[in-house]
């Protein structure tokens, strides 16, 4: 159900001169109107801007200064990425007035590239859910079946993307918020290493978890994506300089020799059967292509999300502490003085899920509780590093579930916070670790809903990655063709 | 056993937080923590009296620059979001009479 034309293919069109990028932008705008309105993907669609960078850009074009593979295609922009002069909001009520005086690096990125954006897509207010249904501007609805979320909380980026109003698009990831819902929505979704796309003006949640990242409908446009988006920023303090940035090189069908583990832990009670025989149909197709593919035991899954709770809502109640009705963003009305103004301002301004998190980082980070929750998470998440460091000595890449169930329905996941946050039970341990991992749609359930698989590769392994899923989507595409 | 989590302690939180918490909220705010706590829990089952807290995981040292100003004024800017605003400054309640 992705767009007709890959980002790759309409950018060669555009490129040739075959479509003007205004008509691919008019092309995207009324997609967007005719299946929004059920979607709900976007929260600002921003038809003015996009025509008018479509001029830009063919200018550019046209007289051989914009050369880039990805020159002239429409992308979508999750909603907590700032964009100056367009609304940015994080889902949230404090920020649905903040309208950013500067673009995030990867914003400027995307810029250079030629790309050009349509909008702001909605996620879980904060980046905190797995639904997309804790936005203070209501849910997206799942392209796959409108009564099923999207997963989250990139939601709507993987929702923009699998219905095919954009073929791209960029998400955030902390515990799994690309990766799940890429998986939710049968799209290709990629969490890079950490370090490797710049967090600059990208609005913090957990800073120590938060990665950008491409969401397509193809490995070679996730690829392509990372490529305008991967790089060093001075801006970043914990940016990273990768050695080789030419990540569309990987894609390449070879996997011979490539040894790869699936954990057996990861295939106990809670995945659902149908998930189980697709993930493990899957590393069967990458071992026909000469992969070496077994199962081995992985330690101490069971202790990730434990851990990554307490440390990125420590994190989350010092990165949101900004948020006080001062700076930027809503205001209360009334209020007694400057402490009630904050806490007016807060309480009115932040959903449900996004205080709970607060009062929990709030409580885990207090003079006395520190050392016994904070800390023994970090030592924790050091003995999960440890674990993952063992598996990458005996194998180039981890094949997993990206989420035990497919998407749940909508109304199902906010009544119990803990069932949900278990959901990310395949997914956190590569932010803990600050792993990269893809998401590759793998197939169906009965019920017609998505199946995606995850890989997971060591530090800075983007290239194994994505030449891993390259093979695996051009094998499972020659299957179903000589169906 | 995890710790238990008395209004004491919520109302303390709820300090640290900025936030408000009437007593149904109190209530709410005190069951999801006991329940997150008690799950966070397990994690004692692991001995880490030997494990350094990793808080990131690459070996980052500080990065020094000259100190030169190379973003300019940017005063419209900061202050082109602030609810309320006066004489290029944001404007609070009064905090000292």
């Amino acid at each position: 159900m992705t767009a007709s034309k890959t980002a790759a293919e309409l950018s060669a069109d555009i490129r040739a001169g075959r479509i003007r990028v205004a008509d691919a932008v008019r092309q995207s705008l009324q997609e967007i109107k005719e299946k929004d309105q059920d979607i709900h993907a976007f929260i600002t669609v921003d038809e003015e801007g996009a025509m008018k960078r479509a001029e830009e850009v063919q200018k550019a074009i046209d007289d051989g200064t914009l050369t880039g593979p990805l020159a002239g295609v429409p992308i979508a922009v999750k909603d907590n990425i700032c964009t100056k002069g367009l609304l940015t909001t994080c889902a949230s009520h404090i920020l649905d007035n903040f309208v950013p005086t500067y673009d995030a690096e990867v914003i400027t990125k995307l810029r250079n590239a030629g790309m050009v954006i349509m909008g702001k897509t909605n996620m879980d207010e904060f980046a905190m859910g797995s639904t997309t249904e804790t936005s203070f501007f209501g849910p997206t609805r799942n392209p796959a079946d409108l009564n099923h979320v999207p997963g989250g909380s990139s939601g709507g980026s993987c929702a923009a993307v699998a219905s095919g109003e954009v073929s791209m698009a960029l998400g955030s990831d902390t515990g799994g918020s690309i990766r799940q819902p890429s998986s939710y929505c049968g799209v290709v979704g990629m969490k890079p290493t950490y370090g490797a796309v710049s967090r600059y003006g990208l609005i913090a949640y957990g800073s120590s978890l938060d990665q950008i990242g491409p969401i397509a409908g193809n490995v070679s446009d996730a690829a392509a994506l990372l490529q305008v988006i991967a790089a060093p920023d001075k801006k970043d303090s914990t940016s990273a300089t990768l050695d080789d940035y030419d990540f569309m090189s990987a894609l390449k069908e070879d996997v011979r020799g490539l040894k790869i583990g699936i954990p057996k832990e990861y295939f106990g009670d809670g995945l659902e059967t149908e998930i189980a025989t697709a993930i493990r149909a899957a590393g069967d197709v990458l071992a026909e292509a000469g992969a070496e593919v077994e199962e081995f035991h992985l330690d101490l899954i069971d202790y990730a999300i434990p851990a990554y709770y307490v440390i990125a809502c420590a994190e989350a109640s010092s990165n949101l502490e900004r948020f006080d009705g001062v700076k930027y963003g809503y205001r209360a009305e009334n209020y007694e003085d400057l402490n009630d103004l904050y806490k007016k301002t807060r309480t009115e301004g932040f959903g449900d899920e996004v205080k709970r998190r607060i009062m929990l980082g709030s409580f885990v980070l207090s003079s006395g509780y520190y050392d016994a929750y904070y800390l023994k998470a970090l030592r924790v998440k050091n003995l999960i590093k440890q674990s993952f460091n063992r598996a990458f000595e005996k194998y180039d890449i981890i094949l997993a579930p990206a989420a035990p169930t497919t998407a749940p329905e909508i109304g199902k996941s906010l009544s119990d916070p803990l069932k949900m946050y278990l959901s990310d039970i395949y997914t956190v341990s590569v932010n803990l670790c600050g792993l990269p991992g893809i998401t590759v749609p793998v197939g169906r359930d009965a019920a017609g809903l998505p199946i995606g698989m995850q890989m997971i590769g060591d530090c800075f392994r983007e290239k194994t990655l994505l030449r891993a899923a390259y093979t695996y989507e051009q094998a499972a595409r020659r299957t179903s063709e000589g169906r | 056993m995890a710790e238990q989590i008395t209004d004491e302690t919520i109302d303390y939180v709820s300090i640290l937080a900025k936030l408000k918490l009437d007593d149904a909220g109190r209530e709410r705010a005190k069951a999801d923590m006991q329940q997150m706590l008690d799950y966070v829990d397990r994690l004692n089952d692991l001995d880490t009296s030997n494990v350094e807290p990793m808080s990131h995981i690459f070996p980052l040292k500080n990065v020094f620059r000259e100190d030169v100003v190379t973003n300019g004024d940017g005063r419209a800017d900061m202050l082109a979001n602030a609810p309320e605003k006066e004489d290029d400054q944001y404007v609070v309640p009064i905090t000292i009479e």
